[in-house]
């Protein structure tokens, strides 16, 4: 058992869980946060992507207490102040999901996406980035047309924000 | 059709939930005093098990039991049930070997459950289950179907003599013999249809409840069929009385078919939660437990010939299958390389002769079962294949063939039991050649020569079938239940419609496609429209969802049901407007005199229909109406897909360069969920043709199983698709649809392989299509 102080979606809590415990179970487990999901067991799948300290990282790859002292975001902690994160809006605009389940992975990845490469994202760039993240149902086509929409939604934003 | 009626492109109301984290699949629910199961699997693929010793792992900390097959049957826990009595063509039914959920004597694939382990938490349990001390005497494995059938290869099952479960076949073989003897051409093929496993991204999970003091069990299941899950636990395997046992398929991650079967883990955990004396066990697989538990799907081996006459017109089609259907019967297995294989090996053209011979074989391999697109993958790829093998060969354009044999009048009776009521097959084909510019091709082929690169061009003109039906037809030829659907439409006082259904929902979508039947009716916002799914406690009984029949069946459901409400309401309306029923008409969310300035609002009625102050005389109060459908046959969704690719001779790997969908789906009722539909099934069908194999070694062991092994199309693996529909509307449902939902899983492959077999000059390659396979086709053809 280690002790760990974990911020989550804006929440801080302090804890004791044990050494082998992966964070996508911290999440999921310990703090009831559902949206991280488990698709697989040999980090193949992002169904688990969610943000550490501002980077997009495998949930299922990462223990619980290598998270101590960071910051972590998930699903359910991007939508700000009940508005939807554009990234979110472009998915449902573009549905960009059928069954959900790899939805949350793919919204993470997709917004680090942008915050790595920019708002100006080409279809072959958004499908080679989009290699950790698998989709059963889509066939990633209106994935890829969510995502280019979403970052330039995000653009917008910042562009604003900066004005 | 109104801004959310038939026909709009609504956007998911479902959305909302799984875009913010908040969907809630079965892993996601929690019960207090929940415990954890873990299975202890057979690590071999064909073993007797001598001894299971548990006296260790029984001791560990958080053990609340363990338990085994012995336990299991002496509890009366039943067989694992086949629900398609298929018969031999000697008319002897099919050799069904029997099926414990835990097995007993012996085990028959790697994965096989031998015993479970009941701990307070999963890691617990996983490590009592890893003490578990089985002793097995290995045997030899059968994993091959061709070695199934190979004299003195072991017997799996002692029911199935040389591991033959039943020796079927389909149509006049005299008369496709003497066809042969009279046909101008003789194409002959030999085709593969690769072993898949269906991979949904939610691996199966299930909670188990029980609840002592009403002797009542609740089941959290990742299924496509919570009524028919709960029938069959019931009356089969006696876990408990169908009116103590609730079904629950909550959210539901991805089915493909791989959520129909009800498995043994289900089983187990509901009988050991009471055994156990717990309040619940939760059991969820990881993926690489999903791969040895998930039934697998195709795995066919066929030969093949077609027969032409002088003027290009086939005469004659003769097919000989063996279908691997792994260590057990999984609930529909028997019908897949049957009744919805060999009844669609007709295609798209008019052949008058056609047999089709099928032996189904015992191997030691995980159980194969439906698959998206369930047999009509394998003969369409088989049919395709053939079509632009018999045009290379005869040298004629492989559109032109298939066009010059087009069936071309409706109804169509084939001769092998399907009768296609209607459709247009050049409609497809010419938009599918427009939208591919066929015309202009053999340019662009010169131009990827000059690169260095192999280009080439490949179509597939489908037709299959869905909406499985009708009861009574589908039960002359074995099936075990009916294959109708349930709706029932209740409006509350205040004007708002709960739409109850026995369709399921686990991406398709249906919260949005089926409030658009009631938008369209009458004239109220989608928001004021509930669809409540997946719950047996909720919806009376149902057929859930597989073989792309939610629209087709389950729509039409909720089209009679919303007839009576419809009726109903318009009984009351007249009597309150005093005018006569015939002239109400039910519009933008008003209930009006026709040609008058009379009205009420829908909500006003709806209030009249509960307070019942004013009625009409003998009329009963509320305005909730059921209905149950039961199709009159099938429906047959059709189209023509091309391909175009370009291969690196150098590596074999291949691009897809373009890929164009034209369907005929019957009538669209939302074209945004259709096309995503469209995209997802041509995608697991190119991952069929290209990536994607469950590949076993000689001993039975699965090498493919994690992500690492078994390669799931990815975004880069894929094209953006260019998709188009055309509508000849179905004459069998009150909609006019036909369904959509396999249709890309079924036509793709072909045009895939022809693509590529056009490009490298070659045409003997079998799927995957991997680039080492690609790459010594190449060579081979050089
Ligand atoms: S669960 Fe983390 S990558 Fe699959
Ligand atoms: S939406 Fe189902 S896996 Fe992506």
């Amino acid at each position: 058992m280690s002790k760990v102080e974990i911020e989550v979606n804006g929440r801080l809590t302090v804890g004791d869980v044990e050494d082998r415990l992966l964070l996508v179970d911290y999440l999921r487990e310990d703090r009831g946060l559902t949206g991280t999901h488990v698709g697989c067991d040999t980090s193949q799948c992002g169904a688990c992507v969610v943000h550490v300290d501002g980077q997009a990282v495998k949930a299922c790859t990462m223990l619980a207490v290598q998270a101590d002292g960071s910051v972590v975001k998930t699903i359910e902690g991007l939508a700000g102040d009940g508005e939807l994160h554009p990234m979110q809006v472009a998915f449902h605009e573009h549905h960009g999901l059928q069954c959900g389940f790899c939805t949350p992975g793919m919204i993470m990845s997709a917004v680090d996406m942008v915050n790595r490469l920019g708002p100006r994202l080409d279809e072959k760039t958004i499908r080679s980035e989009l290699e950790g993240n698998i989709c059963r149902c889509t066939g990633y086509h209106n994935i890829v047309k969510s995502i280019a929409a979403g970052a330039r939604a995000m653009g917008k934003g910042m562009k604003k924000a900066a004005e | 059709m109104g801004i959310e009626g038939i026909g709009a492109r609504v956007l998911r109301k479902e959305d909302k939930r799984f875009i913010t984290g908040k969907g809630r699949y079965t892993d996601d629910h929690k019960v207090v005093g929940q415990h954890y199961a873990a299975f202890v699997r057979s690590p071999h693929a064909h073993a007797k098990i001598r001894k299971i010793g548990t006296r260790n792992a029984l001791k560990m900390p958080g053990v609340a039991g363990i338990f085994d097959g012995k336990q299991l049957t002496s509890d009366g826990i039943g067989n694992i049930i086949c629900g398609w009595m298929v018969h031999s063509k000697d008319g002897s039914p099919m050799n069904m070997g029997a099926w414990s959920a835990l097995a007993t004597e012996y085990v028959r694939y790697v994965g096989d459950a031998v015993a479970v382990v009941i701990a307070e938490t999963q890691a617990q349990a996983q490590a009592a289950a890893e003490a578990v001390d089985v002793d097995y005497k290995v045997l030899k494995a059968v994993v091959s179907a061709e070695d199934a059938l190979a004299d003195g290869m072991p017997q799996i099952h002692p029911e199935a003599k040389n591991n033959i479960i039943y020796d079927w076949e389909i149509g006049d073989e005299a008369a496709t013999d003497a066809a042969f003897a009279r046909a101008a051409n003789v194409v002959e093929i030999d085709v593969r249809n690769n072993r898949l496993s269906p991979n949904p991204m939610e691996p199966r999970s299930a909670l188990a409840q029980y609840d002592e003091a009403e002797d009542h069990y609740t089941l959290h299941t990742t299924s496509q069929n919570p009524h028919v899950a709960r029938l069959v636990l019931s009356a089969f395997y006696q876990v408990a009385p169908e009116h103590k046992l609730r079904v629950i398929a909550p959210d539901v991650g991805g089915g493909f078919g791989a959520k129909i079967y009800i498995y043994p883990e289900e089983i187990v955990c509901l009988w050991a939660a009471k055994k156990a004396g717990v309040a619940a066990i939760k059991w969820t697989a990881d993926r690489g437990e999903a791969f040895v538990t998930d039934a697998h799907a195709r795995d066919h081996v066929t030969t093949a010939k077609m027969a032409f006459d002088a003027n290009n017109k086939i005469i004659g089609f003769k097919v000989d299958t063996i279908a691997n259907l792994g260590a057990y019967m999984s609930l529909f297995s028997s019908s897949v390389p049957t009744y919805l294989y060999a009844t669609l090996l007709s295609g798209q053209y008019n052949i008058e002769n056609i047999h089709c011979n099928v032996k189904a074989v015992y191997t030691n391999t995980v159980p194969v079962d439906a698959y998206r697109g369930a047999g009509r993958p394998e003969a369409t790829f088989l049919v395709e294949r053939m079509m632009t093998t018999a045009a290379r060969q005869m040298g004629l354009d492989p559109a032109e063939l298939r066009r010059a044999n087009f069936i071309q009048e409706f109804p169509h009776q084939t001769p092998v039991i399907m009768c296609y009521d209607a459709g247009d097959f050049g409609v497809s084909l010419d938009a599918a050649l427009a939208a591919s510019d066929y015309a202009n091709f053999e340019k662009r082929r010169k131009k990827s020569q000059r690169k260095g690169m192999l280009r080439g061009i490949g179509m597939s003109c489908y037709i299959e079938a869905c909406g499985i039906a009708p009861s009574a037809a589908v039960g002359s030829l074995g099936a075990g239940v009916g294959l109708w659907e349930s709706a029932e439409v209740r409006v509350n006082p205040v004007g708002t419609v709960e739409v109850l259904t026995g369709s399921h929902s686990h991406g398709q979508g249906h919260e949005t496609t089926f409030a658009q039947l009631v938008s369209d009716r009458f004239g109220l916002p989608g928001e004021n429209v509930q669809i409540v799914h997946g719950d047996t406690d909720k919806v009376q009984f149902g057929m859930g969802t597989y073989g792309s029949r939610s629209g087709a069946v389950g729509m039409s459901a909720i089209v009679k049901a919303l007839d009576k409400v419809e009726t109903k309401a318009k009984k009351i309306a007249a009597h309150l407007l005093e005018a006569s029923e015939g002239d109400i008409e039910i519009k933008d969310g008003e209930v009006m005199v026709k040609g008058t300035d009379r009205k009420l609002g829908w909500h006003e009625v709806c209030l009249s229909a509960y307070t019942a102050h004013n009625l009409p005389e003998g009329m009963e109060p509320g305005l909730k109406e059921g209905a149950f459908y039961d199709p009159s046959n099938f429906t047959f969704p059709s189209g023509c897909y091309i391909c175009e690719v370009e291969v690196d001779p150098a590596t074999g790997t291949t691009t897809i360069e373009q890929f164009v969908a034209a369907d005929d789906f019957g009538k669209i009722i939302n074209p945004m969920i259709v096309e995503g539909q469209v995209h997802g099934g041509i995608t697991q069908g190119i991952g069929q043709a290209l990536l994607e194999h469950a590949v076993y070694d000689d001993d039975g062991q699965l090498l493919s199983a994690s992500y690492m092994d078994y390669t799931m199309p990815r975004a880069d693996d894929l094209p953006s698709f260019e998709v188009s529909t055309s509508e000849t509307l179905c004459p069998g449902n009150p909609l006019g649809i036909k369904g959509c939902g396999e249709a890309g899983a079924i036509g793709s492959p072909p045009a895939v392989i022809n693509a590529i077999t056009d490009a490298i000059g070659n045409n003997n390659l079998s799927m995957p299509a991997s680039p080492q396979n690609v790459w010594a086709a190449v060579q081979a053809a050089e």
